[in-house]
C-alpha cells in the first residue's frame, strides 16, 4: 500500500499535504531559477499536482513510475525528500544524483522512481521494461509511464504500449494532457478527439478522467492497478489538465492569453479538493492554513539545506560511468585528485 | 589462445559458441532472458539462437514485434529494475531505430542517477558485408556504440572469443554490445568448455606472435590476417592482435606490441574515416611515438556503403588482400 489512499480522511488530507508540498517546491524553484540560483532548465508541475498525486495514491510503495521532463511533483507524491531533490536542482554532492542529473533526471530506484527524464516519451518504453521485470520474476507491482500529450506523438510511445499490450505486462500509462507540447496547441499536434483513443490502437482500455480532480485520477489509476495485477493487462489514462506556468522558466508564452490561465486556475487542484474536505468535515480553514504553513517551511529548509550543501569534487565528473573504472577515464580521474591534493575532500 | 589454465576444449563454429554461450548463462542465471525478432522458434535470422527455445521455453527465448525502439526501450528499463535482457537486433543497421534508447536512457542512466542503478543488459547484433545483403543489412556500425560513452562494445575475431566475450557480456552490469560478424560464423575454432571460462572484457588477444609488424584486427579480418600472417612467414613476420573489445580498448597490448614490431597496420571493417583505425593509431601514437619506424596503415572499408553487386562489394569490403598490401607498404 502506499502511505496515503483516498479511501481515509487521513490519506485524503495526506494526499492535499502533497499537493500543497509539490506547489510549494515547485514556486520555489521557479523563484530561484529566475534569481539564477539554479543552473540548467526547470520545468514546474504547478496546476498538474492532482495527476502525480492522484496516481501514486492508487500505487504501492515499491511500484515503480518513470517520470517526465516535468518530474518534481511525481518524485513528491512518490515520497521522495524535498530535501534532496532541491540538492540535486542546486548541483549538490548529496543531490539525489550527486549533483550529475538536476532537475531533469532526479532518480531514486530504490523507491520505485525510475528518473524524470529529459527526452519527450521515454517513460513509457522503462515502465514497459519495468513490467517485464515484474512479470518475468512474478512480482506484485506495476510499473506506471508518465507522458504529456506531446509525447503521444512519438514512435517509441506506441512501441512501448504495443510491447506491454502484447506481453499483457502490468504497466499503466498515464498522459497528463497540459494543453501544450511545448509551445503549441494539442489540436495541432493530434487528430484524435481525446489522446485516450489511441489506446484502441493497442487492444487496451483508454480513459480520460478529470485531471483536476486527484480522487477521479486515483480512481482511475486503482482500475487499472487492478486490471494490471488480475494479469488483464495496461490500460492507457489521459488526465485533462493544465500547466499555469510556461513550457520552461523563461517561457515567453506567446501561445495563450492569461485568461486562459485564469479559467483553468478557477478549477484549481488544490482548491477544489481542499473545498470537499472542508463540506465534508475532513478540513477546517485553520488546519488547512496550518498544512500550507507546514509545506512552505518543508521546502524552505530544503532550499536552506540545498544552499549550504557541498559541491562535488571535480574528481566525481569521472564516477558511476560504468560498474568497474575503465582505463579510459581512469587517468582523468587521476589527474582530478592529484589536482586538488591538499584540498578538504 | 587458450586462456591459462583452461585445458578442456571442443572444436566448434563461432555460431555455436555463441549459442554455447547463450545456453550457459541462461543455466547459470534464471534471471538472464533473451528478447528479439524471430529467435525463437525460427531460431534466429542467421541461426545463431537455434533450438534455445525448446530448452528454455518462450518467457525465457522471448520474439517481440519488429520495434526496435520498444524492446531496446523495455530492456533498458528492465535492467534497470532487476533482470538481465540479453537482446539480439537482427542487423546492426536496425540499431539507428533505437538509438534514442541506446544513448540517451541505456548509456546514461547510471551516470545520470549517481550510480544508483545497474545496467545488465547485453545487445548481440550482426555486423558486415560478404554476402550480397546490400547497405541496409551489411553495415559495420561498432564505431557509434564505442564512441559512445556510457556502452561498452565487444567484437569477437575467433570462436573462443565469441563465447567468452558473450558471457562476459552478460555477466557484466553495464550495457555490452557484441557486435558478431556474420561472414564468421561458420568459422571454426578450439573453444574452452569450462563453463566459468569468460574474456574479460578490454583484455585483447595476440593471436600470432610476430616481429616486424603488428596486425591490429577485428572480427573478419582477425582470421583473413591469421592466413596472410601464415603465407608471409618466412618472409616477414606479422603479429596478429584480435582487439576483441573496442571500448575498454586494450592499449596495453597494442603498445607492447608495438615497441617490439615498429610498425603498425590497423584492419578493421569500418569505414575509414572518424572511426576505430583513428582510435587505434592514436593511442599507439601517444604511447609509442618513439618506437614507430612507419607510417601507421589503415585497412577498412572506403567511406561508401556497401554495395549489392557481388562486383562492387568486393571492390569496397577489406579482406586479407588489403593487409597483404598494407604489410607490403610498411615492410
Amino acid at each position: 500500500m502506499s502511505d496515503y489512499t483516498l479511501d481515509s480522511a487521513e490519506g485524503r488530507v495526506e494526499a492535499l499535504r502533497r499537493m500543497l508540498t509539490i506547489r510549494s517546491f515547485d514556486e520555489t524553484a521557479g523563484e530561484r531559477f529566475a534569481d539564477g540560483e539554479i543552473p540548467g532548465f526547470v520545468h514546474l508541475y504547478v496546476g498538474e499536482e492532482a495527476v502525480g498525486v492522484g496516481t501514486c495514491a492508487a500505487l504501492n510503495d515499491d511500484d515503480y513510475i518513470a517520470s517526465t521532463h516535468r518530474g518534481h511533483g511525481h518524485c513528491i507524491a512518490k515520497g521522495l525528500n524535498p530535501k534532496y531533490m532541491m540538492a540535486e536542482l542546486y548541483g549538490k554532492a548529496d543531490g539525489y544524483c550527486n549533483g550529475k542529473g538536476g532537475s531533469m533526471h532526479i532518480a531514486d530506484v530504490d523507491a520505485g522512481m525510475l528518473g524524470a527524464n529529459g527526452i519527450v516519451g521515454a517513460g513509457p518504453p522503462m515502465a514497459t521494461g519495468a513490467a517485464l521485470s515484474i512479470d518475468y520474476q512474478g512480482r506484485d507491482q506495476v510499473a506506471v509511464g508518465f507522458l504529456g500529450d506531446g509525447a503521444v506523438a512519438q514512435g517509441q510511445v506506441h512501441e512501448a504500449v504495443n510491447l506491454a499490450s502484447t506481453w499483457n505486462l502490468p504497466a499503466i500509462f498515464v498522459i497528463e494532457n497540459n494543453r501544450y507540447g511545448e509551445g503549441t496547441p494539442v489540436e495541432q499536434q493530434h487528430n484524435v478527439d481525446n489522446l485516450s483513443d489511441t489506446a484502441a490502437a493497442h487492444g487496451i482500455p483508454g480513459v480520460t478522467v478529470d485531471g483536476m480532480d486527484v480522487t477521479a485520477v486515483a480512481e482511475a489509476v486503482e482500475e487499472a492497478r487492478k486490471r494490471a495485477r488480475a494479469g488483464d493487462g495496461p490500460t492507457m489514462i489521459e488526465a485533462e489538465t493544465y500547466r499555469y506556468r510556461g513550457h520552461y522558466e523563461g517561457d515567453e508564452q506567446v501561445y495563450r492569453d492569461e485568461d486562459e490561465v485564469e479559467r483553468w486556475r478557477e478549477q484549481d487542484p488544490i482548491a477544489s479538493f481542499k473545498e470537499r474536505l472542508i463540506d465534508r468535515g475532513e478540513l477546517t480553514e485553520a488546519v488547512f492554513e496550518e498544512m500550507q504553513a507546514e509545506a512552505q517551511a518543508t521546502i524552505e529548509n530544503a532550499l536552506a539545506y540545498a544552499k549550504e550543501a557541498d559541491d562535488p569534487h571535480p574528481s566525481e565528473a569521472y564516477e558511476d560511468m560504468f560498474g568497474d573504472s575503465v582505463p579510459e577515464i581512469e587517468r582523468f580521474a587521476q589527474q582530478a585528485t592529484a589536482r586538488t591534493d591538499g584540498g578538504d575532500h | 589462445m587458450a586462456q591459462a589454465g583452461i585445458e578442456q576444449t571442443e572444436t566448434m563454429t563461432v555460431r555455436e559458441a555463441i549459442r554455447q554461450a547463450l545456453r550457459e548463462e541462461l543455466d547459470r542465471d534464471d534471471d538472464v532472458y533473451m528478447m528479439g525478432e524471430d529467435i525463437g522458434d525460427m531460431g534466429g535470422v542467421l541461426a545463431v539462437t537455434g533450438d534455445l527455445i525448446d530448452e528454455f521455453g518462450e518467457e525465457r527465448v522471448r520474439d517481440t514485434p519488429i520495434s526496435e525502439a520498444g524492446f531496446v526501450g523495455a530492456a533498458t528499463g528492465a535492467a534497470a529494475t532487476g533482470t538481465r535482457p540479453v537482446v539480439e537486433i537482427m542487423f546492426s543497421d536496425f540499431m539507428g531505430v533505437s538509438m534514442e534508447q541506446t544513448m540517451n536512457q541505456m548509456a546514461k542512466m547510471r551516470y545520470m542517477f549517481g550510480g544508483k542503478t545497474e545496467m545488465p543488459v547485453t545487445i548481440r547484433t550482426t555486423e558486415g558485408g560478404g554476402m550480397g545483403a546490400a547497405s541496409q543489412h551489411s553495415g559495420t556500425v561498432h564505431a557509434w556504440i564505442a564512441h559512445f560513452p556510457g556502452l561498452k562494445a565487444v567484437s569477437p575475431g575467433t570462436a573462443e572469443s565469441a563465447k567468452g566475450l558473450t558471457k562476459a557480456a552478460i555477466r557484466s552490469d553495464d550495457p555490452v554490445f557484441v557486435f558478431e560478424n556474420k561472414m564468421i560464423y561458420e568459422r571454426q575454432g578450439e573453444v574452452p568448455t569450462d563453463p566459468e571460462f569468460t574474456v574479460p572484457i578490454g583484455e585483447a588477444a595476440v593471436e600470432r606472435e610476430g616481429s616486424d609488424v603488428t596486425v591490429l584486427a577485428t572480427q573478419r579480418l582477425v582470421g583473413d590476417s591469421l592466413d596472410v600472417a601464415e603465407d608471409l612467414a618466412g618472409g616477414t613476420s606479422v603479429e596478429v592482435i584480435d582487439a576483441r573489445s573496442l571500448y575498454p580498448l586494450d592499449t596495453d597490448t597494442i603498445v607492447e606490441s608495438v615497441e617490439k614490431t615498429g610498425r603498425l597496420v590497423v584492419a578493421d571493417e569500418s569505414p575509414l574515416s572518424y572511426g576505430i583505425h583513428a582510435e587505434v593509431a592514436t593511442r599507439a601514437m601517444e604511447n609509442a611515438f618513439f618506437s614507430l619506424d612507419a607510417p601507421i596503415q589503415r585497412v577498412g572499408t572506403p567511406d561508401t556503403h556497401i554495395p549489392f553487386s557481388p562486383t562492387l562489394e568486393d571492390e569496397v569490403l577489406p579482406d586479407g588482400d588489403d593487409v597483404r598490401e598494407a604489410i607490403g607498404r610498411i615492410t
